[in-house]
């Protein structure tokens, strides 16, 4: 056995290393009950996860895509790029979850929220650089059961364990069908490996059935119309940090790794067009069905569970170009995605912690009393509706002209539609905290050091990527066409 | 020897007696229930698949065996969140679970 290809997982290795460090560190300087205060408080994790995203994303440059293990695992440059996209993420979502792991009832709890957001982290890691079906489903469960203790993190209260209950039945659920449809499509190949796959498959009813049901387990992780019906009950009943980390960061993954899959797999004509055709439907509703639900929400946690899901519509639609073009579109699209939508649960969890409102009616006059908070929000709101200075017009952008390119201009003309639609649910925020008056604004408050550099970093990212295609191009140098 | 088409036909009833219960049980442990249900007749799909038409290689057998451990570290924490709401509501129906809705 040639040992050296542990040094092609350097990712995932460094990782369990700041996992481990983390454990230690908890198990040494765990906060008793005695003294009540605790020793070390988000600044140990976010100063190892910053080295270890700037030390993996270094040597990325030069490097070549290769195996390891027979086959299992895949490493390419550009996986190491979406794995920096989904550290920077949970830096951020570190950073903001300081108040709220101050709280004295999750003083003790703090260093297991690290260890199950890494854990989680390490799931996906694993899912994106997987090669075969056995490594991709060991991922994805290491990435959604740790997910569930998020959700259910709040325990003495009873919508995060109801969010939790659900999250998990329905995480369950459709695993169950995703192996069916794995189990269908071994069947039909007699090879689990994803390079072997696409040769076997003759698109046979077999290899049909077993894609429907693998793009339903995927979609149920992803919330897809269809399959989205638990996405705003655990959206609201979880805390606020988790669902920001719920629906960035293990949406982009599943959704990386089905673009992956997809065109590694099912790429030769005859499920080319059986995917292809679901898809196109499935994104359709996704954008629009959200959208309308999206209007009638108060709660904004529920209002941003729907936004998202119109989001990862966007997103999928990358998927219907399976060239280099789309990857680079969907990485740019997740990018983008993620630092709009942190800064603006930055801003929700820093208004929740501070005054324990979350309706939309409670943002009514903000800006009168926290100018700033509300400035930031309307940036990230601006960009996630897509309104040309931010990164957000630009990365639709460059997703619509790879799905037209493609060849599908009614889809994208159907998508952008829906781009105004959400404009207005956008705005109905903005006028809240700009125009409309309240009897009992929000107090002015001013927010912890933690909070205030998560905000930077996601306002710092809706405003640089904007500024043209030099991030775009740069992906683009380490995609490629599958 | 048993032809390959009994045995596929036993493991599609009971995935589909799964979803069955999955949708329309009350009980959040029969829930639970049907969906270990649907996850054994995926392994025994894989070790058919395995043995029938696959028989020079283990690729499903071991697939079969990871998918076991896998839901069952599922199933015990599903189990610890119904045990957390049952302490809080004393039920665990799954009408108990509608605190938030639309």
């Amino acid at each position: 056995m040639d040992y050296s290809q542990f040094l092609y997982m350097h990712a995932e290795l460094s990782l369990l290393a700041v996992i481990l460090i983390l454990f230690v560190a908890d198990l040494v300087m765990c906060p008793d009950k005695k003294s009540g205060k605790g020793v070390y408080n988000t600044c140990l994790p976010v100063v190892l996860l910053t080295l270890h995203t700037v030390l993996n994303f270094l040597p990325c440059a030069e490097s070549q895509s290769c195996e390891a293990f027979g086959g299992m695992y895949v490493y390419t440059p550009m996986m190491t790029v979406m794995k920096t996209v989904l550290n920077v993420g949970t830096l951020i979502v570190c950073l903001m979850a300081h108040k709220w792991l101050s709280r004295e009832e999750n003083l003790v709890k703090q260093g297991e929220f690290y260890l199950l957001v890494l854990f989680t982290l390490l799931g996906m890691y694993f899912m994106i650089s997987s090669g075969h079906f056995l490594m991709f489903f060991i991922g994805l469960e290491l990435a959604s059961v740790p997910m569930t203790a998020l959700v259910a993190f709040d325990k003495k209260r009873r919508e995060s364990a109801e969010a939790g209950a659900k999250f998990i039945l329905l995480a369950l659920f459709s695993s169950a069908l995703l192996l069916y449809g794995i189990s269908l499509i071994y069947g039909a190949s007699g090879t689990l490996y994803f390079d072997e796959i696409g040769a076997q498959l003759d698109g046979s009813l077999l290899s049909i059935f077993g894609l429907v049901l693998f793009i339903t387990g995927l979609g149920f992780k992803i919330s897809l119309v269809p399959f989205h019906l638990w996405t705003a009950d655990t959206y609201e009943g979880a805390p606020t940090v988790v669902t920001g980390f719920l629906s960035v960061i293990s949406k982009g993954a599943a959704a990386f790794v089905l673009l992956t899959i997809l065109m590694k797999c099912f790429a030769q004509s005859e499920l080319f067009y059986s995917w292809n055709t679901g898809m196109y439907w499935i994104i359709v509703a996704s954008i629009t069905v959200a959208n309308l639900f999206a209007i009638r929400q108060n709660n904004l946690k529920r209002f941003m569970a729907f936004s998202a899901i119109s989001q990862a519509g966007y997103l999928v639609l990358a998927i219907m170009d399976g060239t280099a073009q789309g990857m680079t579109a969907l990485v740019f699209y997740l990018l983008v995605y993620m630092v709009s939508n942190l800064g603006a649960f930055a801003v929700m969890t820093s208004i929740e912690e501070n005054s324990g409102k979350i309706l939309i009616s409670d943002y009514d006059g903000l800006y009168q009393t926290n100018p700033k908070l509300a400035f930031l929000m309307t940036l990230c709101l601006f960009s996630l509706a897509g309104i040309p200075p931010f990164a957000g017009f630009f990365s639709k952008f460059f997703v619509f002209m790879a799905a037209f390119k493609a060849g599908y201009p009614l889809l994208v003309f159907i998508a952008l539609v829906n781009t105004v639609i959400s404009l207005y649910y956008y705005l109905l925020i903005v006028k809240a905290m700009y125009i409309k008056q309240s009897d009992s604004p929000i107090a002015p408050f001013r927010s912890d050091a933690y909070t205030r550099l998560a905000l930077v970093l996601s306002i710092l990212g809706v405003i640089v990527f904007g500024i043209g295609g030099v991030f775009y191009n740069y992906i683009e140098g380490f995609s490629y066409g599958l | 020897m048993i032809q390959i088409e009994y045995l596929l036909v036993v493991s599609a009833v009971m995935m589909f007696a799964g979803v069955f219960g999955f949708l329309t049980r009350r009980s959040t442990l029969a829930i639970l229930l049907s969906v270990e249900l649907m996850l054994n007749a995926t392994d025994l799909n894989f070790a058919v698949f395995n043995r029938m038409l696959y028989p020079e290689g283990y690729e499903g057998y071991f697939f079969a065996l990871f998918s076991i451990a896998i839901s069952a570290a599922e199933s015990a924490i599903a189990i610890a969140i119904m045990i957390n709401i049952y302490r809080m509501v004393k039920n665990i129906q799954a009408g108990e679970l509608e605190q938030m809705k639309w």
